[in-house]
């Protein structure tokens, strides 16, 4: 364990190096963030009735997401990982004691923390301060509060875990582009990171909720704003947690099939 | 105690033609080529020894390496380490060695030399006594001191290559293996590296496997030469055997290989 700590420290101090890249984030964020909340203004105009959300748990939605943008969006893997496997570095990784999954996982895990950490109280802040219903809106409980930080934990794992999957499978195939572009447009759009899920028809939703990917940022963003509550909520943490076993042990098992018929490029 | 019986490692290979139509071609029909990087190699090394594993370009020294630090997994054959098949035992077997690829780096690019000799020390479990007194001891012997607080993208090559063979020896491994450490090195900077392996050889019994394209690497470090080509071995000797008449190792290897077709 004190191993994969370690990855965790030097990629995690690693990140916070980067402070330009984390001013011109919340800046894009920010903007990203504004155009959002007035395209549902839109939408909510034109007819209030038939929009599933509250416009102030959807505007409490869209800037927390902006604000951990970080620690959900499936885009942003390790490029380290991907040249790794691809140029035949990985060798070096491969002579040491210890288990790739693991540490790539408390590398990937450190690095998306260390980014949403220096991103969101930023952005968080000012958004508190925007007029209702533009506005970040304070937490419906305390309890809600309480689940939605406990909840943003275990999305960001089953998001790791699920990126770790496309790290896995490039050992298979080399060069990561075909998969990556599919999982990322795939988690994109079914996580709820276009368009949240209680925007999608009822039929189709009923399925999404049960994928791994409602298990990512749908459940924190919408406990927060109190979209999501009573039975439904538990259920909805109950599917994180065994996403994220699931996730984990076929990543482990990729793993363990990945360094039987590993071949390294590059010479 | 390093055991090597019979080890094959094949790798499939694509091939086509240069082009526009054989690459249309090869989207339906991909044509592969075996390779057959080591066929039957077998040696053993005792403790303590320093061997030279030499041979031109494509002979199959980095697969060898490769396998006896338990990265890749051969077809056939057997290999016994301290009692220990590398890529069976993988994770007890590393804890005993080190390896440096002269062509890589194991160090993080973007933060100082000692976050990453830190890491090690974590990977490795040293205690931090013996990782205080080896950081010390490494880096009186490499001249390190001025390089440990900078990150790594602002070294030099030589000076990378100092902090690399510091990084794989921090951990007290029995088995050195280094793979084209000098590449790329200045003569200032090789002198050092290898006065430093001689050393490190007779000091700490470090059993030491070099492969290197500098012959007078291996005049400088190693009384045990074995020759591989085409994946067999074909010479395990002294430098003797192989240089006989020639003024220079240089000429007489460039003579071996020529009559072996290698």
């Amino acid at each position: 364990m004190r191993k994969y700590l370690a990855f965790f420290r030097l990629r995690f101090s690693m990140d916070l190096q980067y402070r330009a890249a984390a001013f011109a984030g919340i800046l894009t964020q920010f903007v990203w963030g504004a155009m959002e909340i007035l395209m549902f203004r839109a939408f909510y105009q034109a007819d209030p009735s038939a929009f599933p959300m509250s416009l102030e748990a959807t505007a409490s939605y869209v800037w927390m997401q902006q604000a951990f943008l970080a620690l959900f969006m499936a885009w942003m893997m390790d490029n380290d990982i991907f040249d790794s496997i691809a140029n035949g570095n990985i060798a070096y990784e491969l002579c040491r004691p210890i288990n790739i999954y693991r540490m790539w996982f408390a590398r990937s895990l450190a690095g998306r923390l260390a980014k949403a950490l220096l991103r969101s109280l930023p952005i968080l802040l000012t958004a508190l301060f925007l007029p209702a219903p533009y506005g970040l809106m304070l937490p419906v409980s305390l309890d809600a509060f309480l689940l939605s930080f406990l909840t943003l934990l275990l999305g960001t794992g089953v998001t790791v875990s699920f990126c770790m999957l496309v790290y896995m499978a490039t050992f298979f195939t080399i060069s990561p582009m075909g998969i990556r572009i599919i999982a990322v447009s795939g988690v994109e759009f079914l996580s709820g990171a276009v368009i949240p899920l209680p925007f999608f028809p009822d039929g189709i939703r009923h399925i999404l909720e049960l994928l791994p990917f409602a298990s990512m940022q749908n459940v924190p963003l919408r406990i927060y704003s109190g979209d999501l509550a009573g039975a439904a909520m538990w259920q909805a943490v109950f599917l994180q947690v065994f996403w994220l076993i699931a996730l984990t042990l076929l990543g482990e098992f990729l793993n363990m099939l990945a360094m039987k018929r590993v071949t390294l490029q590059g010479g | 105690m390093i055991k090597v019986e019979h080890v094959c490692k094949t790798y499939k290979v694509s091939k086509r033609n240069a082009g526009f139509s054989s690459a249309l071609k090869a989207l339906f029909h991909k044509e592969y080529e075996l390779i057959h990087a080591l066929d039957d190699v077998s040696f053993t090394i005792s403790e303590g020894e320093m061997v030279g594993y030499i041979g031109p370009n494509g002979a199959g020294k980095s697969s060898t390496i490769k396998i006896l630090s338990g990265i890749l997994t051969p077809e056939e054959g057997i290999c016994q380490i301290d009692g220990l098949t590398p890529w069976k035992n993988r994770i007890q077997h590393v804890k005993n060695i080190g390896v440096v690829f002269g062509q890589r780096t194991q160090l993080w690019w973007d933060v100082p030399v000692l976050d990453s000799f830190e890491l090690l020390k974590e990977i490795y479990r040293i205690d931090p006594l013996t990782y205080r007194r080896n950081l010390e001891h490494l880096s009186h012997m490499l001249n390190l001191s001025e390089l440990l607080k900078t990150p790594v993208r602002q070294l030099s090559l030589g000076q990378r290559m100092r902090c690399e063979i510091a990084a794989s020896l921090l951990h007290n491994p029995k088995i050195l293996f280094l793979d084209e450490p000098t590449i790329g090195l200045d003569a200032v900077s090789k002198l050092a590296v290898r006065d430093f392996i001689l050393q490190l050889n007779k000091e700490k019994n470090i059993t030491v496997i070099l492969t290197t394209h500098d012959m007078q690497d291996i005049e400088a470090l190693t009384n045990r030469v074995i020759l591989i080509g085409k994946g067999k071995v074909l010479l395990d000797g002294t430098l003797e055997d192989i240089r006989k008449d020639f003024d220079s190792t240089e000429e007489a290897l460039a003579q071996f290989y020529r009559s072996h077709q290698i």
